[in-house]
């Protein structure tokens, strides 16, 4: 391949806000093969959804810009799905109707009414989800949302799937579950993915490169990992795996060490205006 | 233990029936009392009885007023019928029963009157109200004027409608009565702001997440409008709907009282002229159905709004 499939090219955003401008990114720059899966990972606020958001073309950057297949992105579209960290379902749709939502306007002209309803049932039987078709949002557990809400930018067949912390508020149970969806599906049709998760073990499972991003403001990709472990994954078989095990070690590391999470300065000065200086508090990643 | 809990569940929706009930009551022995001691130039203040005498005499005096009718076309359909069988040539003419209309009569004419100002102004207002609620812009452009237009009385608007309604509105043999226009148009412009406002809210209230997800499957702008906007929309809409038409109601019994077009309000303008014995019973009459069919309207807006809405289990009230 001389061109790669997706560049996120120097890319800066400053925000204006009424405090005046506030530099988020600061040339932030990856290039991305077609159908690897990419994790973004940084301590909360560094500014990963912003990135996320440029990539779907939510927000514009300031400087820089994002480049697929040769075309940059000036608008969002459905061949870079968003999968939103809170489902984002219309809660006036069926489960049925929110993926129709999104097929009818990619496959209009060329897939019949007959096969447009066989490939909606097809994408929610993915996700495991063609019981509940015809339930609306609010009579399903938030698992299921969030399932409904993969089948829905899966069924556009996006050439990149963004997900914003698609796993963040589920039980570690149901996460577990739809981490091995996402790696079967994945497998079976080789989108390329950027997902964003604060959590380290979900990064190393289900990811080619892991991109540890330093913190904001002006924040930048600090390192990147590849991740070279065979495919398919077991959670269980990895568990003791010393290939694993060091790149758990690799990207903790990265978190808690190099990039430890300073206060912010709200934080600082209060604790200063009631104590004397002290020690950091433990960061986390939060 | 389980018949206790059933005993007081029942006991619980008793009281909850007779509460009602108890108001009712206790407002009727006010009512009685203060009415015994009221005398006005024309005569007692009516109570309760009264009144239900009155709204007695109001049904019987629509009967009487339907048989006349009655008879009168059959005098006419008999009188046609002699004269085209004495001249086969002969143009039947059909000329309509002029007699005064009756309480009935009035309350028709009011429904009909407010309906179709309440209709025509959420014809307008809801779009508008889509537009404003879309674009930021126009929203900055539209407000002073709706905030300036919006406290407007109708008894103000009611000498313009009227002169505006004879000069535009010509014509030899006019279908619909201009005082028919002159109330409609004033309903209509004093109801139609609530639902602007209500819908601006709304639209412009829809989340950030669904505009993005809208985004991201690029729907048209009408897709968008209709699939996106309106479902979230809907709630608030009603409720400037209902807020609307509550206004319509009121207004056009004030309208109507002003302007001589016909209707309850000239009803009850025509009794405190007329300035009989009975009057003041007959307007208590018209009082309790103003309120009653204003109560109905309401009742009706919200059924609507449940039959449309996406979500029933939304507390409506
Ligand atoms: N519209 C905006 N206007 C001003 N500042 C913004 C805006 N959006 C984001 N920011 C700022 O940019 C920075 C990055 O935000 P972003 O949401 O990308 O962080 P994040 O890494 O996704 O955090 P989290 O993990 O908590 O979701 C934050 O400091 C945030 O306050
Ligand atoms: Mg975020």
């Amino acid at each position: 391949m001389d061109q790669p499939h997706l560049i996120i090219d120097h890319v800066s955003m400053a925000f204006d806000t009424p405090k005046g401008s506030f530099q988020a990114l600061d040339d932030v720059h990856l290039k991305i093969n077609k159908g690897e899966f990419i994790s973004l990972i940084g301590h909360s606020g560094c500014g990963k959804s912003t990135v996320l958001n440029i990539v779907a073309g939510l927000l514009q950057a300031s400087t820089g810009g994002v480049v697929l297949n040769g075309k940059e992105v000036r608008e969002p579209g459905p061949e870079r799905a968003v999968v939103f960290q809170n489902h984002s379902l219309f809660p006036w749709l069926t489960t049925y109707q929110n993926v129709e939502l999104g097929v009818k306007q990619v496959f209009r002209g060329r897939k019949s009414r007959a096969e447009m309803r066989e490939w909606i049932e097809h994408n929610l039987a993915m996700v495991h989800m063609e019981h509940a078709m015809d339930k609306r949002p609010d009579e399903i557990s938030g698992g299921m949302k969030q399932r409904v809400g993969i089948a829905r930018a899966l069924a556009m067949q996006p050439e990149v799937l963004l997900m914003d912390e698609p796993f963040g508020a589920l039980d570690a149970l149901t996460r577990a579950h739809l981490q091995d969806s996402l790696m079967e599906i994945h497998a079976q049709l080789g989108n390329t993915v950027i997902m964003i998760t604060h959590d380290v073990d979900e990064a190393v499972l289900l990811s080619d490169r892991i991109v540890m991003m330093t913190n904001g403001p002006s924040a930048t990709i600090g390192e990147v990992l590849n991740v070279d472990i065979e495919r398919p994954r077991d959670r269980i078989a990895l568990s003791d795996d010393p290939a694993y095990n060091g790149y758990r070690h690799d990207v903790l590391e990265f978190l808690y060490e190099k990039q430890r999470k300073v206060e912010d300065l709200g934080d600082r000065r209060r604790a200063a205006a009631s104590t004397p200086p002290s020690t950091p508090s433990p960061a986390r990643v939060a | 233990m389980l018949s206790n809990l059933n005993s007081a569940v029942l006991t619980e929706k008793l009281v909850s029936a007779a509460l009602p009930i108890a108001g009712l009551l206790m407002f009727l022995l006010v009512w009685n009392m203060s009415a015994q001691r009221i005398e006005t130039s024309l005569g007692q203040f009516p109570g309760p009885a009264e009144v239900w005498e009155q709204g007695g005499n109001l049904v019987d005096e629509h009967r009487v007023q339907r048989e006349k009718a009655a008879a009168f076309y059959e005098r006419q359909a008999k009188r046609n019928a002699e004269k085209l069988a004495k001249n086969p040539g002969y143009v039947p003419k059909q000329r309509r029963f002029t007699g005064k209309p009756t309480f009935f009569d009035q309350i028709g004419t009011s429904l009909v009157t407010v309906m179709l100002g309440f209709l025509l102004a959420a014809l307008i207002a809801v779009p508008i109200g889509i537009m404003i609620g879309l674009s930021q812009s126009l929203y900055s452009a539209m407000n002073p004027l709706i905030q300036l237009l919006k406290p407007v009385s109708p008894l103000a608007w009611l000498p313009l409608v009227t002169m505006v309604v004879s000069a535009v509105y010509v014509s030899d043999d006019p279908t619909v009565p201009k005082s028919f226009l002159n109330s409609m148009i004033t309903v209509m412009l004093c109801c139609i702001w609530p639902t602007i406002i209500n819908t601006a809210v709304g639209v412009s209230g829809v989340s950030q997440d669904h505009v993005n997800v809208s985004r991201v499957l690029r729907l048209g702008p009408l897709t968008h409008v209709y699939k996106v906007v309106l479902p979230s929309a809907l709630p608030m809409i009603f409720t400037g709907l209902r807020l609307s038409l509550g206004i319509a109601w009121m207004v056009l019994i004030a309208a109507e009282m002003l302007a001589q077009n016909p209707g309850l309000g000239k009803f009850v303008w025509d009794e405190f002229q007329n300035g009989s014995s009975n009057s003041l019973g007959r307007i208590m009459v018209a009082v309790i159905v103003i309120g009653l069919i204003g109560f109905l309207l309401d009742r009706g807006m919200l059924l609507l709004q449940r039959y449309l809405s996406w979500d029933k289990s939304a507390t409506l009230r």
